[in-house]
């Protein structure tokens, strides 16, 4: 058993929300590059270049990649030989947000409720908290903050076993299309398959926060990702959705068993903003 | 886009500046923008349906759909890239005709805003969505005209330095996302 104090870990996650939201991940910003070699379009070469400039600027002055600094959410995998001690894990967690997110001077884009009044709680919180019990006695943290340009593009289809292949592709490419612009591409692509409804958006959720160099360790499907991406590049959207081959940087794909009925497919759109850092305590 | 050319225009729009935007131009604005978004569109068109006084004149100017990150001590503004024009679709028509002579933001119109955009002569411009610090560091001053409870949805009014953007729709309907796009599809529809 390993004590961990609540306190740590409000610190920890105080310290994520600036670094996720001021520091392009390493993964994204070497994409961005190679992109900016590969794409043919003039005026796509052009943004890719903007964003490249906009993340030294944002790094140097730790200002914010992206005005929007989204929800806040949390993947939290807690080993199960863990103790918290000095307060609740989802109170510790809320106040690293408040703390971050205040004393970073990042915007608070959360309301308290979502139909009636929608008042923001001026503080960021509460997280969207994702928490899994595993082995050992480590605490793994990683925040991933989501605009709403691109989660208001997600999608979930219930697909039935006849659909297959054809209606997976049919319903990524749909997505992609409708986004188009609005999910400021270039773009990750998440995709959910299987499980049950809000399992394969979990999974699609999942999928957009893996490194972007990773494949799925099931070569069927590290060969569909990459044929998806491909599809997904020639739909022309390019970057910021004025035209180009810069469409997507990856598609990412996670799977669940699912039901004998059932063909859960769900889409998750990030934008190239797609800002995430993790911590280990 | 034409490579390279780059047009330097002053805001607020006159109506030949408005006019001689074309799709895929690439701009540089110098002079005054408005910053409103969701809440502070509900509030206008509110004020509108009331018959009451706006709380600034919409003659010419260029609205700009933001809500930035709050400013650090010491600088004018947070980060402050576009958020999706789509969102404002609904009110878009009314403000044009109170003489809204432009707009910047990310993203597809719905076809009755780009009809009143043809009727009105009024252009679309794109911001690069989520290049919000670079797009800071071209706004000098951030003022709050009205509804400052509304934080970053307030009204304001931004003075602006080569601020970078694209002509998407321009006032006779050319659009640069169809003119862009098309050269690079090659799926096929039956996919
Ligand atoms: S979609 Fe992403 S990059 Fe674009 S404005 Fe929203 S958070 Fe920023």
């Amino acid at each position: 058993m390993r004590d961990i104090s609540a306190s740590t870990i409000t610190e920890a996650v105080a310290r994520l929300c600036v670094e996720a939201c001021c520091r392009l991940p390493g993964d994204i910003h070497t994409a961005f590059e190679k992109a900016r070699q590969s794409e043919p379009s003039v005026i796509g070469r052009d943004i890719l270049g903007q964003l490249l400039e906009n993340a030294e600027i944002a790094e140097k002055e730790t200002m914010p990649i992206c005005q929007d600094t989204g929800l806040a959410v949390v993947f939290a995998d807690i080993g199960q030989d863990v103790h918290i001690t000095g307060g609740d894990f989802t109170e510790a967690v809320n106040a690293g947000i408040r703390k971050g997110y205040v004393e970073g001077y990042l915007r608070k884009s959360s309301v308290a409720e979502p139909l009636f009044d929608r008042k923001n709680t001026d503080d960021n919180t509460p997280a969207v908290l994702h928490v899994r019990i595993v082995r050992g006695d480590g605490l793994r943290l990683r925040l991933a903050p989501k605009g709403a340009g691109s989660e208001n593009k997600g999608v979930l289809k219930m697909l039935v076993p006849a659909d297959g292949m054809e209606g997976v592709r049919k319903t990524v490419l749909d997505a992609v299309q409708a986004a188009g612009p609005n999910a400021c591409p270039p773009m990750v692509v998440g995709v959910g398959l299987g499980g049950n409804m809000e399992l394969a958006c979990l999974l699609a959720k999942r999928a957009c926060v893996r490194d972007l160099n990773s494949a799925n360790p099931d070569p069927r499907y590290a060969t569909l990702e990459k044929e998806l991406l491909h599809l997904v590049n020639r739909t022309g959207i390019g970057p910021q959705g004025l035209g180009g081959l810069t469409t997507a940087l990856a598609v990412h794909v996670e799977w669940a068993p699912t039901h004998i009925a059932s063909l859960p497919v769900a889409v998750n759109i990030n934008c190239h903003a797609a800002r995430h850092a993790e911590a280990i305590l | 886009m034409s490579d390279a050319i780059v047009k330097h225009i002053r805001a607020p729009f006159d109506e030949a500046t408005a006019r001689s935007l074309r799709a895929g131009d690439s701009v540089r604005i110098s002079g005054t923008i408005l910053a409103a978004r969701d809440a502070a569109h509900k509030r206008l068109v509110e004020c509108l349906d009331r018959g009451k006084a706006l709380p600034v004149d919409l003659h010419g100017q260029v609205v700009y759909y933001v809500g930035p990150s709050p400013a650090r001590p010491g600088q004018p503004i947070g980060a402050a890239g576009p958020t999706t024009a789509g969102r404002m679709d609904a009110y878009t028509p009314r403000l044009l005709a109170e003489g809204l002579r432009g707009m910047i933001g990310k993203g597809y119109r719905k076809p009755e805003v780009v009809e009143a955009m043809k009727k009105y002569g009024v252009p679309y411009l794109a911001a690069v969505g989520g290049a919000g610090a670079l797009i800071a560091r071209r706004i000098r001053k951030y003022t709050v005209l009205a509804w400052p409870e509304l934080g970053p949805e307030a009204l304001a009014a931004m003075e602006v330095e080569d601020f970078p953007a694209i002509v998407v729709i321009d006032c006779v309907g050319n659009n640069q996302y169809e003119a862009g796009q098309t050269p690079y599809k090659t799926l096929q529809e039956a996919v």
